[in-house]
C-alpha cells in the first residue's frame, strides 16, 4: 500500500532524512522510532505530500505523490503531530468541514460519517464544545477522528497516543488494532511497549537514516534478555 | 474547483465564529462615516446628494482596514499548524488560496453594501444618481479585492500576523500613495508628465476614483482584477515553495 523510496530531505545544512525507503502492505501496522528530530515526523509529511523530498518519492496505492498528490491525499487518513485543528470550531462542525473537503457532500451522508467518527473516538460528550476548550486527550482525538472520517485505506499517524492518559492510550491502541485489518498504518511513538503491543513491524531511523526494519520480535531476538529501550539506545547511539 | 465551496464557506463562517468580525465591522463603518460627516468629509457642505465625500476616504480606510482583516489569512493557519492538516486534505493550493480569498473578500464586501443607510440617508436629502451609487459601491468592492489579494500574499509569506500587517499596509500604502495628488504633483513637476501618468496608473486611487463620479472604465476594472489574480498567483507560489 505505501512504498517509500530513497526520500531525501535538507533543511539548510542539516540532512533530515537521509535515503529512507520502506513499505508497508495492507494489514500492516509499522511502528515508527527514533529519537526526537530524527527525522520521522519529516518522512511521514513527504508521503503525505506536505512536505516535497528533495529526492526520491512515495507511492501510496500505488499512486505517485509527487505526480497526482491530490488523488494520494484522498486515500490517505493523517494525523499530524500535534492534532492541529481550528479552535473557534466545535468538534460538530470541525468534523463537518473535513466530511464535506473528503467529498461527502450531501447532508446525510455527511452526518452519518461524523456520526461514525465521533462514535469511533469516544467524542460524543464535548461533540458540541469548540475545540479551543477541549482538553489535549480530547483534541488528540478530534486529530484522530478526522483521520480516520472517510474510512481511509492508509494511516498515517505521528504520535497518536501522544498527551493521552494510559486508558486512553489504551482505547486509541485497541482502535488501531482493530481497523488494521483492511488497512495499512504508520504510526510513529516514543513508547516503545506499544511498538510491542501492536506493532507488526518496527522501523527505526536515526540521523535522518533507517537502522532497524524488522519485526518487533526479531529486534527483541537481537540481544536476548535486553529490553526494547536497551536496544533502541544501542540502535540509536550516533544521535546523541 | 469544487472543493473552493467547503473552504470558502468555513473561513466565511470563520469570520462569524468570534466576536473579530462585529468588532471589525462597527469599527469600519463608525470610521467610514465619521470621516465623511467630519470636516475633512464635508459631506453637508458639499450641497450635492452624493456619496463621494463618504467613498472619497476609502483608499485610506483601506490602507489600514484590508491589513487588519487579511493578516490572519495565512499566517494564521501557518502558525497553529492548520495548513499541514489543509494541505493534507484533497485540496490543491489554487483551490485553498481562491476559497479563502473569496472569503475575505466576501467579507469586506458585506462590510461595505452594510454602509447603505449612508445610501438612505443622501436619498432623504436628494436626488441622488443610483447609477452612481452603484458604481461607487462596485469599485469599492473591486478595490477591496485588490488591497485583499496583496495582504493574502504577504500573509502567506509569514506565520506571524504583527509582520503580516506591517508588510500588507506597507506594499498597500505604495500604491495608494502613487496615486495621492500630493505626490503626482510633485512628480510632474520633476518628470515628464507621461512617466508620472504611468506611475500614478499603479495606484488604487486613480483606478477608483472614476467610478466614486460613475464612470466605469474597462481599464479599471482590469486593473483591479490583474492586480487580484497576480498576487493570487504569487500567493500560490508563496505557498507551494
Amino acid at each position: 500500500m505505501i512504498e517509500v523510496k530513497a526520500l531525501v530531505k535538507t533543511y539548510g545544512s542539516k540532512r533530515a532524512v537521509d535515503g529512507v525507503s520502506f513499505s508497508v502492505k495492507r494489514g500492516e501496522i509499522l511502528g515508527f522510532l527514533g529519537p526526537n528530530g530524527a527525522g520521522k515526523s519529516t518522512t511521514m509529511k513527504m508521503i503525505t505530500g506536505f512536505v516535497r523530498p528533495d529526492s526520491g518519492t512515495a507511492l501510496v496505492d500505488g499512486i505517485d505523490v509527487l505526480k497526482d498528490p491530490v488523488a494520494v491525499k484522498r486515500k490517505l487518513g493523517y494525523l499530524p503531530e500535534n492534532a492541529p485543528a481550528y479552535p473557534e470550531m466545535t468538534v460538530e462542525e470541525f468534523l463537518g468541514f473535513i466530511a464535506e473537503v473528503r467529498g461527502f457532500r450531501d447532508a446525510a451522508a455527511r452526518r452519518a460519517h461524523v456520526e461514525r467518527a465521533v462514535t469511533l473516538t469516544h467524542l460524543v460528550t464535548v461533540r458540541r464544545q469548540t475545540i479551543d476548550t477541549l482538553s489535549k486527550g480530547y483534541k488528540q482525538r478530534v486529530g484522530f477522528a478526522q483521520a480516520l472520517l472517510h474510512d481511509p485505506p492508509v494511516l498515517i499517524l505521528d504520535e497518536p497516543t501522544d498527551g493521552l492518559d494510559p486508558n486512553q492510550k489504551n482505547e486509541v491502541r485497541h482502535l488501531i488494532k482493530n481497523m488494521a485489518a483492511e488497512k495499512a498504518v504508520v504510526l510513529s511513538t516514543h513508547i516503545l511497549e506499544e511498538v510491542e503491543a501492536i506493532c507488526t513491524r518496527v522501523i527505526i531511523i536515526s540521523r535522518g537514516k533507517l537502522v532497524a526494519d524488522e519485526s518487533p520480535a526479531k529486534l527483541l531476538a537481537r540481544q536476548p534478555g535486553a529490553r526494547m529501550d536497551e536496544i533502541f539506545r544501542s540502535l540509536t547511539q550516533s544521535d546523541l | 474547483m469544487r472543493q473552493v465551496t467547503p473552504i470558502f464557506k468555513r473561513e466565511f463562517v470563520g469570520y462569524f465564529r468570534t466576536p473579530v468580525a462585529y468588532v471589525f465591522m462597527v469599527a469600519f463603518l463608525v470610521i467610514s462615516v465619521a470621516l465623511a460627516f467630519s470636516r475633512f468629509g464635508g459631506f453637508f457642505r458639499n450641497g450635492f446628494a452624493s456619496l463621494d465625500t463618504y467613498f472619497g476616504f476609502y483608499p485610506w480606510l483601506y490602507l489600514f482596514i484590508v491589513p487588519a482583516a487579511g493578516m490572519r489569512l495565512w499566517s494564521e493557519e501557518k502558525r497553529s499548524g492548520t495548513a499541514e492538516l489543509l494541505f493534507t486534505l484533497p485540496v490543491t493550493t489554487l483551490e485553498a488560496v481562491i476559497g479563502k480569498f473569496l472569503a475575505g473578500w466576501a467579507f469586506l464586501a458585506l462590510c461595505v453594501l452594510l454602509s447603505f443607510p449612508m445610501a438612505l440617508t443622501i436619498a432623504y436629502l436628494g436626488s441622488p444618481d443610483w447609477g452612481v451609487v452603484a458604481t461607487s459601491y462596485a469599485g469599492a468592492i473591486l478595490m477591496a479585492g485588490g488591497f485583499l489579494g496583496v495582504c493574502s500574499l504577504s500573509s502567506a509569506l509569514t506565520k506571524n500576523q504583527v509582520i503580516s500587517f506591517v508588510v500588507s499596509f506597507a506594499f498597500c500604502a505604495v500604491l495608494v500613495f502613487l496615486g495621492y495628488s500630493g505626490f503626482t504633483g510633485f512628480l510632474e513637476a520633476y518628470l515628464p508628465v507621461g512617466v508620472a501618468n504611468a506611475v500614478s496608473n499603479f495606484s488604487f486611487i486613480t483606478h477608483f476614483s472614476p467610478m466614486v463620479r460613475g464612470i466605469v472604465d474597462a481599464k479599471d476594472v482590469v486593473f483591479f482584477l490583474s492586480l487580484t489574480a497576480f498576487t493570487l498567483f504569487l500567493n500560490v507560489v508563496a505557498l507551494e515553495r
